[in-house]
């Protein structure tokens, strides 16, 4: 059943469903970028949940024109309109006060969400209009989705994501040098509000399938994860958005398979398995890349000190670098240097005193700069150069 | 009181030199909360100078950069360029701010640094071509940072930073420069290698203004000052502005006897 809900064999709708799912996870992941390098990733928690009041006051809007009150369309347009109110309130609340904006988030967020959650209780006492699924809001779900609503989605996901890639390059330099970009001429308040818009506009496309408690997570943590990747934007941005396509996908698929299983909750949990997978095995930023690349550091670190030690006469105490240079051949079992040892050393302590004239002139401050007590000076100098500075070299040295 | 002290403060017969300024401001005043940070300020930047903003800390240096800009909304003045708006003129103009003013973790390599120069050719779809990336190498090369191209911007140094804040500039290939302190916080050989470019820059006829704090490498690296401590206190060459009694007007006690005889 499962391996039939990932190769799209479900049926029609729960296909449509996946696709459209695989659709907004990208959007999600591109959009949800920006908001992360912004460092703005909080304000899409607000968003989110100021939409439930939207919710709520569409479908009783909706019942009161006489109809179900269950038309998606209708429901995602009142939760776009209440999203907006909240997103206006924080930014109000953070121009206008002393608050921080955390503070307004906090604030908006946790009234507008309370206030939602009243109209749904009283919609449930109401006697018209077709209440039960608005509770699917809150967690996403796939069960009983419509062509049409599938169709919304994707169409959805599909033009956030378009504008999403067409307003790469101000976004990105806004989150990156606001000031340079003010200097520039750009309008950086309509920047960040078109920023916040797509957001917006992903939460409120994505209600239905991941639920507004979770959609946060859809938009931050591809792109988090992504970050581990890679060290540019737009690299950033394509890997976020791989990561939220393939959470969506997986995310739907796999709910598909049992009525009871809430969309949102599976989505959130796959891309958590993709962002536990970056934050160890990334290459360069990953935890364990990390450790790796710190243990060859201290090693590196302890036998040029161990060569240096060696090379005048002086005693080896620490155990650490006593078992490096064994190991590396410089010294015999008995502490004892061996011939390679020996020669290793002469020249560790060549290429330190070399260092040390190089610093102690001023015409090679350039150089200078680059001492960390590892890096050889044949690597920095040319022969002509190293010649030179070995002229006032005195004892005069001979390897 | 307000035209009065416009006025007092204000350079009546520099107005007909407004129409060539690169940047000319009149009654500036911002404030941070109810305190001014410039204080109805009047400049007139002269085109072809090096000219260095020099004042205490906290006498509104930056500010006064910024607001000209409209980085900062200032609460009252005029701002032009070359005779007109600034905002018709800002193609004309490069800024460079702090280094302290952004996210050096952020994912970007250097050479996406500088092409952020270009944003103005490349507007929002076209494509980053070769010639695009050869310019964004030579401006680096200006500066001496050719070799560090891919590097992402985290492992570089503080001066190294500058230095590719100022290539980005010059990708902007202005008329008129404005720096925030292009020289605090780096090393001896990055301070020589940005003089040098601005005094290119400068050979060139471009207009160079920088936030400077440095009050011995004035007559050195400027030919012009603008002394500010929230309001003007004074404007003109090195010979005629950078005395010991506007320094002594400007810093007050906060500046020691011993460095005045120096600069005076």
């Amino acid at each position: 059943m499962l391996w039939q809900a990932l190769v799209l064999q479900l049926g029609y709708n729960a296909t449509l469903v996946t696709i459209g799912s695989c659709l907004l996870g990208i959007a999600a992941g591109a959009t949800g970028t920006f908001l992360f390098l912004g460092k703005r990733a909080l304000v899409s928690d607000a968003i989110s949940h100021s939409t439930l009041p939207g919710v709520g006051l569409a479908f009783m809007v909706m019942v009161a024109l006489g109809g179900d009150g269950r038309a998606l369309p209708g429901l995602l347009l009142g939760s776009a309109i209440s999203a907006g109110i909240g997103l206006l309130f924080v930014s109000w609340i953070t121009r206008h006060t002393r608050l921080a904006e955390d503070a307004a988030i906090g604030a908006v967020l946790s009234v507008f969400f309370g206030f939602g959650i009243v109209l749904l209780t009283v919609i449930q006492t109401m006697s018209s209009g077709r209440q039960a699924g608005l509770e699917s809001f809150l967690l996403g779900s796939t069960a009983g989705m419509l062509w049409n609503d599938a169709l919304v989605i994707s169409i959805g996901g599909a033009l956030v994501l378009a504008l999403t890639l067409i307003l790469r390059r101000p976004m990105s330099l806004v989150a990156f040098d606001r000031e340079f970009a003010a200097g520039a001429g750009m309008n950086v308040p309509r920047i960040e509000l078109a920023m916040m818009g797509l957001a917006l506009a992903i939460t409120v496309v994505g209600l239905k399938i991941v639920g507004l408690i979770l959609i946060v997570a859809l938009l931050i943590i591809p792109a988090v994860a992504a970050r581990f990747w890679s060290n540019r934007v737009g690299h950033v941005v394509l890997i976020a958005g791989a990561f939220g396509g393939l959470s969506g996908y997986a995310g739907a698929a796999i709910s598909a398979t049992a009525p009871a299983l809430p969309t949102g909750p599976i989505i959130v949990l796959i891309a958590f398995a993709l962002f536990t997978i970056s934050l160890l095995a990334a290459p360069g930023r990953g935890i364990l890349a990390v450790i790796l690349r710190h243990f060859r550091f201290q090693r590196r670190v302890h036998i040029r000190q161990g060569l240096l030690a060696l090379a005048t006469g002086q005693p080896i105490y620490e155990r650490l670098t006593l078992r490096l240079m064994r190991r590396a051949g410089f010294v015999r079992r008995d502490g004892v240097a061996t011939d390679t040892g020996r020669a290793q050393a002469a020249k560790a302590l060549l290429d330190e005193r070399r260092w040390q004239i190089l610093r102690s002139n001023a015409r090679h401050e350039a150089a200078a700069a680059r001492y960390d007590g590892l890096t050889p000076l044949e690597s920095v100098l040319t022969e002509d150069q190293l010649a030179e500075l070995d002229s006032s070299l005195s004892p005069k040295v001979v390897i | 009181m307000q035209l009065e002290l416009a006025t007092k403060n204000g350079d009546r017969q520099a107005d007909n030199n407004t129409a060539h300024s690169p940047l000319a401001i009149r009654g500036l005043t911002v404030s941070y909360g109810q305190k001014p940070a410039v204080f109805s300020v009047d400049a007139t930047f002269e085109p072809g100078a090096m000219t260095a903003i020099i004042g205490p800390n906290g006498a509104g240096k930056s500010t006064l950069l910024k607001a000209a800009l409209g980085i900062i909304k200032p609460l009252s003045g005029r701002v032009t360029s070359y005779g007109q708006p600034l905002a018709k003129q800002r193609h004309r103009i490069a800024y460079v701010p702090q280094r302290a003013s952004v996210d050096w973790d952020f994912p970007t390599r250097v050479l996406d640094v500088v092409l952020m120069g270009l944003y103005r050719q490349l507007g929002l779809l076209k494509r980053v071509r070769p010639l695009h990336i050869e310019a964004a190498i030579s401006c680096l090369a200006r500066v001496g940072m050719e070799g560090f191209a891919n590097r992402q911007i985290g492992q570089l140094s503080g001066g190294q930073q500058q230095r590719v804040f100022l290539a980005r500039a010059l990708a902007q290939t202005a008329d008129l420069y404005l720096l925030d302190e292009p020289f605090a916080g780096v090393d001896a050989a990055t301070e020589k290698a940005i003089i040098a470019v601005l005094k290119e820059l400068n050979a060139q006829g471009k207009t160079v203004v920088a936030v400077h704090h440095d009050l011995a490498t004035v007559p050195d690296y400027f030919d012009r000052v603008f002394i500010i401590n929230t309001t003007r206190v004074a404007e003109g060459t090195v010979e005629e502005a950078f005395t010991p009694a506007a320094l002594q007007e400007a810093y007050g006690g906060r500046l020691a006897t011993a460095q005045i005889a120096m600069t005076g």
